[in-house]
This record gives structure tokens, C-alpha cells and sequence, in this order.
């Protein structure tokens, strides 16, 4: 078996008084479409953010590519190896957070070029590339503020796509997308899984989860409750919480 | 006595160094009150309180009172601790200070209001905390801004004309001088009023223009 | 610091103080006035009274406060118009802030005029109803804050008249300045003074604010 990309051991995270994760351990193998689910506050969110160091960690050990994320270091070295990190590292957001003042092109090579992974040129031909394959050819030199908003999320996977980055995270996509704009960005997910890119997914969208992913972590209270194939922790779960939160959420 | 507008061309010149003079003090204290209201704007936001509370409290004092006092204060204040500066400089940090107190309140306001979101999807990308602010949070908060500091620049042009009374020599105390030469108030103020609307008209212009530039992208 | 000048003169200040607020408060008064007639004048269909309030705005918010003074205390008898320093500050002070409030009206009513007109025409009103019965009175409510700021400047701004000898508290401190070289001091005491009619109007203001609130 290969080592895994990602591989969390121990992990817990306080904001202040509250223990939001309470001690998580799991690996991600590189090509492995990981769906984390489970309620509102059950901190898949945080998990995810802990990963690319968005959010610091209290206690515990996250790895990335044979790495430790966390290392404690002097200020100025941490920068510079959280920069580096994040570079193979994507993710989006659930509110897009596209940067207003540039067009969607500009958008997805600003990273390329500033951290001269490529010339300008070469840049705006890869980004091009992305552009399409997200269906926005078309659309490379609308500003965010003219775009739709699923228009805005596939913008968003092209600018996290444009550093080539070894592992994607993507936190809550569609939550905040109309319902018939959920689908484009999906289908865009789904065809990045299909080239076997390493995902992490947090997601309400159970659906999507059981079609697209290969490996289900079903989260609540900061721990870890079940995981395994879609089709046993859909069809078959084996804790009562499980089923409890899959009954509520189907019958809505 | 009657009103006679032929005799200004015969102090025109007069009255055209004294616009140059109030353009100038404008530009200049524009551009220290926008750097002194950055700095005031980044103390604010400081997580100490020690930092934030001396500009507040001037900031309180600075709003609270005529800018006039100000001037009074500044300009003789400064020759009681024994700085002789000429009336322009004086003008000039008691323009600067009035309005930096101002301008930081409108950068504050432009900073706070940039999402969060902003800055972690540049720090998810590999920016690094300089790039991040240069290439999106400043971009965004100046465009925010312009407006509105455009708009505080009307004001000082149009403000600038209080510090004819400690006699720096701008266009108000130029009319004043051609006045007290040939007696002839109601025209004099009158041209004076008439050249402050001009460069008023075309600073609205200006400003109306980089408004549209700066803020392409909405 | 000489506190003991400050004690001998302060009652000098709380004189001045007084000549202060009474002239800001006939100056917003006229201020009001004006800015509402013209406010009127600016929205309406008839160009003959659109085009000169328009006009009186422009020129008023375009020109600086110091010069309008001036022509009108210093520049006035040459056209025949007399005034004591009080009066001339009065109407000075109170046809430049004329323009602001104006325009700070004009806003008001604008930004409740859209759709309600509509509405209100729909029942058969007549514009001039529609004006005095829906939009003005939901308009009175956006426009207080704004006038606030207004009045506000305009206490701050009259320091100016002491330039043409109206015996007020910046009058007041540069005189005592030139007669005992203690700046600071008097700009402290003139300070103490400005920021409690500042503070005292804003209250003012944020009551008014309330009490016309909808809720």
C-alpha cells in the first residue's frame, strides 16, 4: 500500500473553552475522493481548514506529503513553509471569495505568476486551459461582480486548479449556490474525481457524496462516528448516530 | 460707490499666484493628511489598547472642535515650544492633522470592511502576508476609499481658505491684499469666490473620473 | 498648564460660549428653512424653480463658507446691504448650510420617493399630496442624522465669524492667545466648550432620531 498523502493522528482544537475537534486520526491515499459529513457544528469544517492551516491546531499531528504540517517554527520559517504548503495544496470555499478587483483570467494566474511558477504568458495559456475546462472559456475577462454565482464557484476551482496542487480541498461548495446551480459545479467535482485528483470534500449535499466519493467519514462532536465505502455508511451504517443523522437528513 | 470689475485684471496677477498657492497647500496636505490617516487607521486597528487609545482621544478632540482653534492653537502653540515655522507649514500640519483624523475614520471603515474571506483565499493560494495585502486587500480597500477621500479634498480645497487669517498668502489673503489696495471688497471676494468654484468644478471632475477608473470592476 | 488664569477667565469663555450657541441655532434655523425650500424647489417639474435652487446649491457648496462671509459682511454695502458682525454671521453661516441641509433633504425624499409615488398616484392623489402626505412624512425620518451632521459642522464651522469680530469662543481664545501667549491653555478652555455643545447636540439629535423612528 502506498503512503498516505494526508495522515492525521491526535488531533484536537479548541476556540477557547469550546473543544471543537476532540482527538482525530485518519489517512487520505493519494487519489482518494474523501467525503466528510455530519451536522452543523460537528466540525468538518474546522477539520478541513486545519489542513492547509487556515485554522492552527491545539494538540495532535497533520501531514502532508511526507511533511509535518504543524512544525512548530520561528515566525518567519513558518511563512515560508505555510507558503509552500498551501502552494500544493488547494481549496475552496463555500462563498467563492473570488478577488472582486480582477477578471476571472486575472483570478487564476495571479498565484502562478507572483510565485513565478511560470511566465505571465505561460500562465494566462494554462489558465485558458482551466478557464475551459471549467465551461468559462467565454467568461475570462467578466469581473466576478457580472458572473453568476455557480460561474463564480467553477472560477474558483480554476484558481485553486492553476497551482497544480497534489491534494484539493473543498469546504461546503454549493451550500451557498441557488438549487439549479449546483449541478454545473458538481459536474465539474465529479469530472476532476474521474481524473483521479486527490480530494477532500465537505459537503450537506449527501447525494453528491454517495455518487462521487470512494471513502466516507461521517462526522459529530469533534470525533470521527463511522467511515468506509458510500455504500456501507449510506446503505449500511453501523451506529445508531449514523442512521439517526442519515433518517433526519433524507426526510427533509 | 458702485461696483467696477474692470479693475481686476490689474491685480490678476495677484490673484492667480494666490490660486497657485491654495492648489498647492490643497495637494500637500491632501497627501500628509492621507499618510498620517493611514498610520492613525493602523493604530486604531491594533489589537492594544495602549496604541488605539491616543488616537482616539485626539481623534475626539480633532472632531469635536473648529478647525480654526486648530489652526490658532498649531500656529502660535508651535512658537511657545519654541518652533518659529513660516505660517504655510503651520497651515499645512494643522490642515493635514484636521483631515488625517477624517481620512483614517474612511480607511478604517474600507479595511474592516473586506471580507475575511479575501484574505485566506490568497493565504490558500501560497500568497505570502505581504503579497496578500499588496495584490488584494490594498487594491480593494483603495477603490473602496476613493470616493470619499475624493470628496474630504473638496473639503479641504474649500477649507483651506481658513488659513488666510494667520498669513500664508492663498488665494483668500490674495484678495484680501488687492482689497486693501483699491477698496473694491465686493468685487474682489467675489472673483476669489469665483476661481474657488472653477478649481472646485474640476476636482469634482477629477475625482468623479478615478472614481469611475478605480471601481472598473463593480 | 496656569490653572490660575484659566479660573480668572473662564467666565469670559462661558460668555463667549453663549454667543456661540445662539448664533449656530439661528443659523441652522435659517439653514432649515432654506434647505427645505430649496430641497422642494430642486425636485420640482417646473424648471423655473428647479434651476435656481439647483444653482444656489452648486454655488454655495462650491465656494469656501469664508469667502461668502466675507462678500456679504465686507462686500454688502457696496450694494447697499448694512449688517451688524452678528447679523451678517446669522445669515452667512445660515445660507451656506442652507446648501448642505438641502441636499441632505433631497436625499431624504429621493430615497422614498421611488415606488411610493407610484403607490400613491395609484390612489388617485394629487403630486402635491402625495408629497405633503406620504413621502415627506416617511422622508423626515432618513433625514435626521443627516442634518445632524450638518448642524454639527455648522457649530464647529462658526468659528469663522470671528474673523469679521463676532464676539464668540474662537474670537474669544486667539484674543486672550494674543494678550497672554498661553495657547494651549486657551485652546483647551475654548476646547471644553466647543465639545460640550458638540456633545450635548448630538444627544439632541440621536433623541430626535429616536423619537421619530418607526418602531
Amino acid at each position: 500500500m502506498t503512503e498516505p498523502i494526508v495522515k492525521i493522528r491526535g488531533l484536537k482544537k479548541n476556540f477557547g473553552q469550546l473543544e471543537v475537534l476532540k482527538g482525530i486520526d485518519m489517512d487520505i491515499e493519494p487519489r482518494q475522493i474523501f467525503a466528510l459529513i455530519g451536522a452543523s457544528g460537528s466540525g468538518k469544517s474546522t477539520l478541513l481548514r486545519t489542513i492547509n492551516q487556515l485554522e492552527e491546531v491545539t494538540e495532535g499531528e497533520i501531514w502532508f506529503d511526507g511533511e509535518l504540517v504543524n512544525q512548530k517554527l520561528p515566525h518567519r520559517q513558518r511563512e515560508r513553509h505555510l507558503n509552500q504548503l498551501r502552494q500544493n495544496i488547494g481549496m475552496v470555499f463555500q462563498h467563492f471569495n473570488l478577488f472582486p478587483h480582477l477578471t476571472a483570467l486575472e483570478n487564476v494566474t495571479l498565484a502562478p505568476v507572483l510565485l513565478r511558477r511560470s511566465s505571465k504568458a505561460e500562465a494566462i495559456e494554462q489558465a485558458k486551459i482551466l478557464l475551459d475546462k471549467v465551461g468559462l472559456a467565454d467568461r475570462a475577462d467578466y469581473y466576478p461582480s457580472r458572473l453568476s454565482g455557480g460561474q463564480k464557484q467553477r472560477v474558483a476551482i480554476a484558481r485553486a486548479l492553476a497551482m497544480t496542487p497534489k491534494l484539493m480541498l473543498f469546504d461546503e461548495v454549493t451550500s451557498a449556490l441557488d438549487p439549479e446551480l449546483v449541478g454545473e459545479v458538481n459536474r465539474v467535482m465529479k469530472e476532476l474525481a474521474q481524473e483521479h485528483m486527490t480530494m477532500i470534500i465537505v459537503t450537506h449535499d449527501l447525494r453528491f457524496a454517495e455518487d462521487v466519493s470512494d471513502h466516507v467519514v461521517f462526522m459529530a462532536d469533534g470525533l470521527v462516528a463511522e467511515q468506509g465505502p458510500p455504500s456501507q455508511v449510506f446503505r449500511a451504517p453501523q451506529e445508531e448516530r449514523t442512521k439517526a443523522f442519515l433518517q433526519q437528513v433524507f426526510e427533509d | 460707490m458702485g461696483l467696477d470689475f474692470t479693475i481686476i485684471p490689474e491685480y490678476l496677477d495677484l490673484l492667480i499666484a494666490g490660486t497657485w498657492w491654495t492648489v498647492a497647500l490643497t495637494v500637500v496636505s491632501m497627501a500628509m493628511s492621507l499618510i498620517i490617516g493611514v498610520v492613525f487607521a493602523v493604530m486604531q486597528l491594533s489589537r492594544h489598547r495602549l496604541v488605539r487609545w491616543p488616537v482616539t482621544f485626539f481623534a475626539w478632540l480633532f472632531m469635536g472642535t473648529p478647525l480654526l482653534l486648530q489652526l490658532f492653537l498649531i500656529y502660535f502653540g508651535l512658537v511657545q515650544i519654541g518652533l518659529d515655522l513660516n505660517a504655510f507649514v503651520a497651515g499645512v500640519i494643522a490642515l493635514s492633522l484636521h483631515f488625517a483624523v477624517y481620512n483614517s475614520d474612511i480607511i478604517r471603515s474600507a479595511i474592516i470592511a473586506i471580507d475575511d474571506g479575501q484574505y485566506e483565499a490568497a493565504r490558500s493560494l501560497g500568497l505570502s502576508q505581504f503579497q496578500t495585502m499588496t495584490r488584494t486587500i490594498v487594491p480593494q480597500a483603495v477603490a473602496n476609499v476613493t470616493p470619499a477621500l475624493g470628496n474630504m479634498m473638496i473639503a479641504l480645497l474649500k477649507e483651506s481658505s481658513l488659513v488666510s487669517v494667520i498669513g500664508v498668502m492663498e488665494l483668500t489673503l490674495s484678495a484680501q491684499r488687492a482689497i486693501s489696495d483699491s477698496f473694491r471688497s465686493f468685487e474682489f471676494y467675489l472673483a476669489a469666490a469665483a476661481i474657488y468654484y472653477v478649481v472646485n468644478l474640476t476636482l469634482e471632475q477629477a475625482v468623479r473620473i478615478t472614481e469611475r477608473r478605480s471601481a472598473r470592476y463593480r | 498648564m496656569d490653572i490660575e488664569l484659566i479660573g480668572r477667565i473662564w467666565p469670559f469663555f462661558a460668555e463667549a460660549a453663549w454667543v456661540t450657541v445662539k448664533i449656530s441655532i439661528l443659523a441652522i434655523m435659517l439653514g432649515l428653512t432654506l434647505g427645505f425650500t430649496a430641497a422642494l424647489a430642486s425636485l420640482s417639474r417646473n424648471p423655473v424653480l428647479r434651476w435656481p435652487a439647483r444653482s444656489y446649491v452648486s454655488l454655495f457648496r462650491g465656494t469656501p463658507a469664508l469667502i461668502q462671509l466675507f462678500l456679504l459682511y465686507f462686500g454688502g454695502p457696496q450694494i447697499g446691504i448694512h449688517l451688524e458682525p452678528f447679523e451678517a454671521g446669522v445669515i452667512g453661516l445660515g445660507v451656506n448650510i442652507g446648501a448642505y441641509m438641502c441636499e441632505s433633504i433631497r436625499g431624504a425624499i429621493i430615497s422614498v420617493e421611488k415606488g411610493q409615488t407610484e403607490a400613491g398616484s395609484c390612489l388617485g392623489l394629487a403630486h402635491h399630496q402625495v408629497m405633503s402626505r406620504i413621502i415627506l412624512p416617511q422622508a423626515a425620518r432618513m433625514m435626521v442624522r443627516p442634518l445632524g451632521v450638518n448642524a454639527i459642522a455648522l457649530i464647529k464651522g462658526s468659528a469663522i465669524v470671528s474673523t469679521i469680530s463676532v464676539v464668540e469662543l474662537s474670537y474669544t481664545a486667539h484674543r486672550y492667545i494674543s494678550s497672554t501667549y498661553k495657547p494651549f491653555e486657551m485652546f483647551i478652555l475654548a476646547s471644553v466648550f466647543y465639545l460640550a455643545i458638540v456633545t450635548i447636540f448630538s444627544y439632541g439629535v440621536k433623541w430626535v432620531d429616536r423619537g421619530v423612528a418607526l418602531e
